[in-house]
């Protein structure tokens, strides 16, 4: 019995491959897209655990100076003489072959057990004392003289305290960690060094919470794209069991038992979860492996945060690709398998009751809608990045609940307005499917609002981000000299070469217990000119021309609450008035503009290699092949004006590749789940189109309508998608990158990429309605005839 | 891999495995370092202090105490010195810290490191004072000093006091470790009375009894095949002292020396053949066996003692590991003393 | 003639089964033809053809002296909008419409006003159900839309598929009779399919059907 019931059953999907292959397909991709992103973010936060390690020393606490200065070394001998197990590292920046690489300089013999030297082996510690520099292999690349070991975080270079203070010319320490274990006895901190104070450890958390917005956006992705799959999946085991009513019926009448049905159906589908859970873990690899170095290009570009371009995957990451197939194919099911619990064996089927029951659910989604309405007015309320995330989260699942009733009010409307038979049942028609094609409309609309939300972001971004790269790069053309030992022979040789030389000096220092830049500006009128201030004193560039006060960046201000007038501790232990605010979109962390007379004066280690170069009207061309011939100039140590945009756009556009990839797939996804909803409606809705070809319609014309159906659905969800869309995009503009960032954009419509978006939803529809379409208009008489003669 | 193993490898220098050139790397190669020289006599202060032209050199520091609640510990207190590289440049110095305290609760010890030159660690002659971090040895003079370390769960401060000269061993402070002629400078002050305090986290107690001071530099004081080494340091209740070693070799053959010292310090250096040192039982300590029973033999002086260590327990975990605690000593010669066992 | 069948053929399953077998009918204005036989002796079938619903194999079909074999199939669809009227067994309504738009639905796709619609309403006791949708109907309600909606477009045909056939004895009389009445009031050709002989007896004329040939 248990054989052939099975048999029975199984036989379903011998006879229909195609939905088996919707099925496995949805499935697969559901998982993909989840895995897929799981597994970047997986591996990003891995890196920034190794990486905190380094740099914080494992989580652990530590000594840092309370006006963000070196700390000497008589400190840190006093603190161990006191008992304080403490251990000093030196944290800096060296210029690598190929852009900058952190060095950590750290003392071997006080490091603490499981810190930054836990990765290295014995022989090279060794190596370390003798002066050795050591890297993760991808850094080791881009520095002449480092030694690479496969342990350590990418992107950090290690060395021992003295040779890191040689590099990096410094003879204090940037802090000293604390050892977890501490002896019996020791006295109180300001008894020692008073100028000290302990700063909880930098974790992995921390350079987390700092990408949690990014990653956030990718995991909401993820799970957008996961429900959207899910559609897909509903869809076709929807259809699946539909078409199996009458085989369920005479197994029931045949004596097999609800339970042991639905416990059939179970299995049957776990091995269908099983198998693409498989399929799409392969298949999120495969996204994972080709979007990660994107990721990981982003990340470094925005954060800093050094992610390996490398997918290394754990058993758990595996484990949990299944099982979220396993619960998707539940969710998915469970409707359908909780209706086949209950049919009584000898059910009529009664589509309208159907109907009007998932109506009235529309009115309880309603409710929840609202629900969702509120809750998101409460995360606006809330504020802060998780606050921005519960109003856009709230706002989307409002929308997307609110999506069937709307549309259904919509449609009756229509139909109440319609003179001609055929268009009323088109309307009436339309209404009732609805239940059916709710959720892949939903997944429409969630799509479509994430793509014009999401596209009016970067859109917006990118335009004030050029129009910003116009205003802020005053100069012709950038050097950098090979030695600072150059600069008065480069001074001499551009005399007569250049309008003006500007130095684009900088250090790199803590600035209110953060990491930041501190620039010098040369007093010229062209800042004044060209360079857009946020808030500023009315005599903003006078007083820096004079030397005083000082200009920060957005996220600074932001950060920190600043405003002008306001007074900015920095390290050397002196403070200065902030003139102005600048935006400074791209760049996560603080900057402050100094007098470059200021610059020079107080700080040491400036690296003052790099200057602007102003060539008013004469030829750029000519003074760049005059600098290289000439003057001896490698030409990698040039870039203009130009080049420099270009570079800045391409860094841009990369960081949102993966948002476009995504945002393509997820569209992609919601279109595969309206093909799938058409394709079970087509084969149920048969009984109801055989009677209109009887009463005189054409398949051609039963065809053109069921095409115009999903246009005009997919019209309607475009147009209820597109508020939603610009209310996203506001959130991430004005509410979201605020918090993560630390900048405000203003907010740019571009119905350009929404018509393009319209046709291509409209398209998607079409493409899936004109499969079942065309299925109706080739259809056999017979089988519209055997609706008449067999039994339903 | 944590730190803890590199830094064993590291102290020594030695990039290949332990035991390939002596225990911890002792049996390197001089190269350009001072030598040890029979000729050599030790003039004080000075040499109380560091000499940094030698490779390897401590101050060490053993104790054996009776508490006021009757229970037997015993204290260590070690200072390391140990080159980079030749020259003798302060910042060329490794400094290392070992504190032991035995007692029948359990072993308790901490160690600590040090780069030379930044004032962390370091040993000056006059008046004395030998540190690494919290950890002091100070006195007016090395006859007259406290003695301070501290762990994350104990603490001991101590008073000694010796009214003796300090002893040469060897010939004349020329101790020579084997059959090939490596050898060390070593002194001792085996007679100080000891009082002080033990502080754990919960309780302080007094104690008091006899401490032992060992100072030792050289070069290389291995033979490349030395593979360890098992030392005693006995005070007996006659009065007199006996320091005995017997360094191991790859072979399983051993070189065993020692120095007898009357009642009134008068060093009596001992030939390669008149001490006896033999296992008598082993006690499994971790997954290592090591002896905690040893017959003692010393025929010219009618010694037939067995020795037996009072916590098989007292393993140093430090990033070089030893086994170093107190003993009992019974037989022909009643007494205590420090028994150290490294190499197994 | 209304309807003139002449010599149709008709197989299955690749000529395998012959439902069909040289068949030749013709029916009146007005006339009521019973079609008998058991199941499966091509009853269906003939009605499906009549209607331009199964394409022939061989024969002629005429609908009012027009060949209906010839027809394009927006030909024959826009014959069965506006001449023709088909009542299923399984009564075949659209769900989605309301009683009262089911009744209306065929007429006006004809492009036809119904003369007299409370008169077919009340001729077919539905008064009280115009605003109800199929599915809350019983099957005898159920059958008599599907004949009101088959009649109000005023077709010259009627063909009718065992209108019984899913309906109790007494339901199934009642509905007969009204078809039956309702057509000749308004001079309709009516074809109907039956196994029931009491039934058929109350044609005008009837016609047996037995293995795809007339045999009486």
């Amino acid at each position: 019995m248990n054989r052939a019931a099975l048999a029975a059953l199984l036989s379903h999907w011998r006879r229909r491959p195609f939905q088996l292959v919707t099925l496995i397909l949805g499935l697969s991709l559901a998982t993909a897209l989840w895995s897929g992103v799981q597994a970047i973010n997986a591996e990003a936060r891995k890196s920034y655990g190794a990486a905190a390690d380094v740099l914080g020393g494992g989580g652990l606490a530590e000594l840092v100076r309370r006006d963000g200065g070196a700390i000497s070394q008589a400190d840190f001998v006093a603190l161990r003489r006191a008992g304080w197990q403490v251990s000093p590292v030196i944290d800096g920046w060296i210029r690598g072959e190929a852009g900058r690489v952190r060095l950590l300089g750290v003392d071997p013999f006080t490091l603490p057990e499981g810190g930054s030297a836990g990765a290295l082996a014995a022989g090279d510690m060794t190596g370390l004392l003798d002066g050795a520099l050591f890297a993760h292999p991808s850094t080791a690349a881009r520095l002449a003289e480092a030694t690479a070991i496969d342990s350590l975080a990418p992107g950090i270079a290690l060395a021992d305290l003295d040779t890191a203070g040689t590099l990096l010319q410094t003879n204090g320490f940037t802090r000293l960690l604390i050892s977890d274990t501490q002896p019996l006895t020791r006295p109180d901190l300001a008894e020692i060094a008073p100028d000290l104070r302990i700063e909880t450890p930098e974790t992995a958390e921390d350079l987390g919470r700092l990408t949690d917005s990014f990653h956030l956006n990718l995991t909401a992705f993820g799970l957008l794209s996961f429900a959207v799959g899910l559609f897909i999946v509903n869809g076709a085991v929807g259809l699946a069991f539909e078409q199996r009513r009458p085989v369920f019926r005479t197994l029931r009448a045949l004596g097999l038992t609800a339970p042991r049905l639905v416990t059939f159906l179970v299995l049957e589908l776990l091995l269908f979860a099983l198998l693409a859970g498989i399929l799409g873990i392969l298949l999120g690899y495969l996204i994972a492996a080709t979007l990660l170095p994107d990721v990981a290009a982003t990340l470094r570009g925005l954060y800093g945060a050094s992610v390996e371009g490398q997918l290394t995957l754990a058993p758990a990451w595996w484990l949990s690709g299944l099982a979220i197939a396993c619960a998707g194919t539940a969710l998915a099911a469970g409707g359908g398998l909780w209706r086949v619990a209950r049919m009584t064996p000898l059910a009529p089927a009664r589509p309208r009751a159907w109907a009007m029951a998932s109506l009235n659910a529309f009115r309880w989604q309603l409710g929840a809608a609202a629900g969702c309405f509120l809750i998101a007015g409460a995360g606006w309320g809330i504020g802060g990045l998780l606050g921005g995330f519960t109003l856009l989260g709230g706002l989307l699942l409002a929308a997307a609940l609110a999506l069937p009733a709307t549309l259904a009010a919509i449609l009756s409307l229509a139909a109440r307005s319609a003179r001609a038979p055929l268009s009323e049942w088109f309307w009436a028609d339309t209404r009732q499917q609805l239940p059916g094609l709710s959720l892949a409309l939903m997944a429409l609309l969630l799509a479509l609002a994430a793509n014009i939300g999401v596209g009016t972001m970067v859109s917006s971004f990118r335009a004030t981000f050029t129009g910003w790269l116009d205003q802020r790069l005053v100069s012709e053309l950038y050097v950098t000299l090979e030695d600072e030992a150059d600069i008065p022979a480069f001074t001499a040789f551009m005399a007569d070469k250049s309008e003006a030389l500007l130095p684009i000096w900088e250090i790199e220092a803590e600035v209110l217990g953060a990491p930041a830049e501190i620039y010098g500006v040369a007093d010229h009128p062209i800042y004044a000119e060209n360079w857009p201030l946020l808030s500023a004193h009315p005599d903003t560039w006078a007083r820096m021309a004079r030397g005083e006060g000082l200009l920060i960046n957005e996220q600074l201000a932001r950060r920190e609450a600043l405003h002008p007038g306001d007074t900015l501790p920095l390290p050397g232990g002196f403070s200065m008035e902030i003139n102005g605010i600048y935006s400074d979109y791209g760049n996560p962390i603080g900057q402050v503009v100094l007098p470059l007379d200021v610059l020079v004066a107080r700080y040491d280690g400036i690296d003052r290699r790099d200057f602007g170069v102003l060539t008013g009207d004469r030829d750029l061309a000519a003074l760049r092949t005059a600098l290289i011939r000439d003057y001896g100039l490698p030409e990698e140590n040039l870039i203009d004006q130009a080049a420099l945009k270009s570079f800045s756009l391409s860094i841009f556009e990369r960081t949102f590749a993966v948002t476009g990839a995504l945002n393509i797939l997820t569209l992609g996804v919601a279109g595969l789940a309206i093909l799938t909803s058409l394709l079970t409606l087509a084969a149920m809705r048969l009984p109801q189109l055989a009677p209109l070809w009887a009463l005189g319609l054409t398949r051609k014309d039963l065809a053109r309508i069921e095409l115009l159906r999903a246009l005009i659905l997919a019209a309607l969800t475009f147009a209820l998608a597109l508020p939603l869309g610009l209310a996203l995009a506001w959130v991430l503009l004005a509410v979201i990158n605020v918090e993560a960032f630390g900048w405000r954009l203003p907010m740019f419509l571009f119905p350009g990429q929404w018509l393009w978006l319209f046709v291509l939803s409209l398209a998607a529809a079409a493409l899936a309605a004109l499969w079942p379409a065309w299925q109706m208009r080739r259809r056999p008489p017979a089988d519209l005839i055997r609706v008449f003669t067999h039994e339903r | 891999m944590n730190a803890k193993t590199i830094l064993t490898t590291l102290f020594v220098l030695c990039a290949t495995p332990l035991g390939a050139q002596g225990f911890a790397g002792l049996g390197q190669a001089a190269e350009a370092y001072a030598l040890p020289d029979p000729e050599t006599r030790f003039t004080f202060p000075e040499d109380h202090g560091a000499h940094p032209e030698f490779r390897i050199e401590w101050w060490y520091v053993t104790a054996n105490l009776t508490g006021e609640d009757g229970a037997t510990y015993g204290v260590q207190w070690t200072l390391f010195r140990n080159a980079l590289r030749p020259g003798g440049a302060p910042g060329d110095q490794v400094w290392m810290g070992h504190a032991g305290l035995a007692t029948p609760q359990g072993h308790l010890f901490a160690e600590r490191f040090a780069r030379g030159g930044t004032g962390q660690a370091g040993v000056a002659p006059a008046p004395f004072a030998a540190w690494i971090d919290e950890w002091n040895m100070t006195g007016p003079d090395l006859n007259t000093i406290t003695l301070t370390a501290q762990g994350a769960s104990f603490r001991y401060d101590l008073d000694l006091a010796a009214d003796r000269p300090f002893v040469p061993q060897g010939a004349d402070g020329y101790s020579v470790k084997s059959a090939e002629g490596q050898a060390s400078h070593y002194y001792s002050q085996p007679f100080y009375q000891v009082t002080g305090t033990l502080t754990f986290p919960d309780r302080e107690v007094r104690v008091s009894g006899q401490g032992w001071l060992d100072r030792e530099w050289s070069s290389q004081p291995l033979a490349g095949d030395q593979t360890g080494w098992d030392w005693i340091s006995l005070h007996l209740e006659s009065g007199e002292k006996l320091m005995g070693f017997q360094l191991r070799d790859t072979k399983g053959g051993t070189y065993t020396t020692g120095t007898w010292i009357t009642a009134n310090g008068t060093p009596e250096p001992l030939g390669t053949d008149a001490l006896r040192l033999d296992e008598v039982a082993t006690t499994e300590i971790g997954n290592r066996s090591l002896p905690t029973t040893w017959d003692v033999t010393l025929p010219a002086k009618g010694l037939e003692a067995r020795i037996t260590v009072t916590y098989p327990d007292s393993w140093m975990g430090t990033r070089i590991p030893y086994w170093e605690g107190p003993v009992a000593v019974t037989g022909s010669h009643k007494g205590v003393g420090y028994l150290e066992m490294s190499g197994y | 003639m209304v309807l003139d069948l002449s010599d149709l053929s008709k197989s299955f399953a690749g000529g395998a089964v012959r439902v069909l077998d040289g068949v030749s009918l013709s029916l009146a204005a007005g006339e009521v033809v019973a079609l008998t036989g058991e199941s499966g002796s091509g009853k269906s079938t003939l009605l499906h053809m009549a209607a331009g619903l199964e394409p022939v194999d061989s024969g002629a079909i005429r609908f009012e002296g027009r060949d209906l074999v010839a027809m394009t199939e927006a030909e024959r669809a826009a014959l069965r909008r506006s001449a023709i009227g088909i009542v299923f067994q399984q009564f075949n309504l659209i769900p989605s419409l309301n009683v009262a738009a089911n009744l209306r639905f065929q007429a006006r796709l004809a492009g036809r006003e119904i003369a007299d619609f409370d008169g077919l309403v009340a001729s077919l006791s539905l008064q009280d159900q115009l605003a109800k949708y199929p599915e809350d109907l019983s099957g005898g309600q159920q059958q008599r839309v599907a004949i009101g909606r088959a009649l109000a477009a005023a077709p010259r045909l009627l063909l009718a598929d065992e209108p019984t056939g899913n309906l109790d004895e007494t339901t199934g009389d009642g509905v007969f009779e009204l078809l039956l009445s309702l057509a000749r009031a308004r001079n309709a050709g009516l074809l109907i399919a039956t196994h029931s002989e009491r039934l058929a007896a109350a044609a005008d004329r009837r016609v047996h059907l037995s293995h795809g040939r007339i045999t009486g």
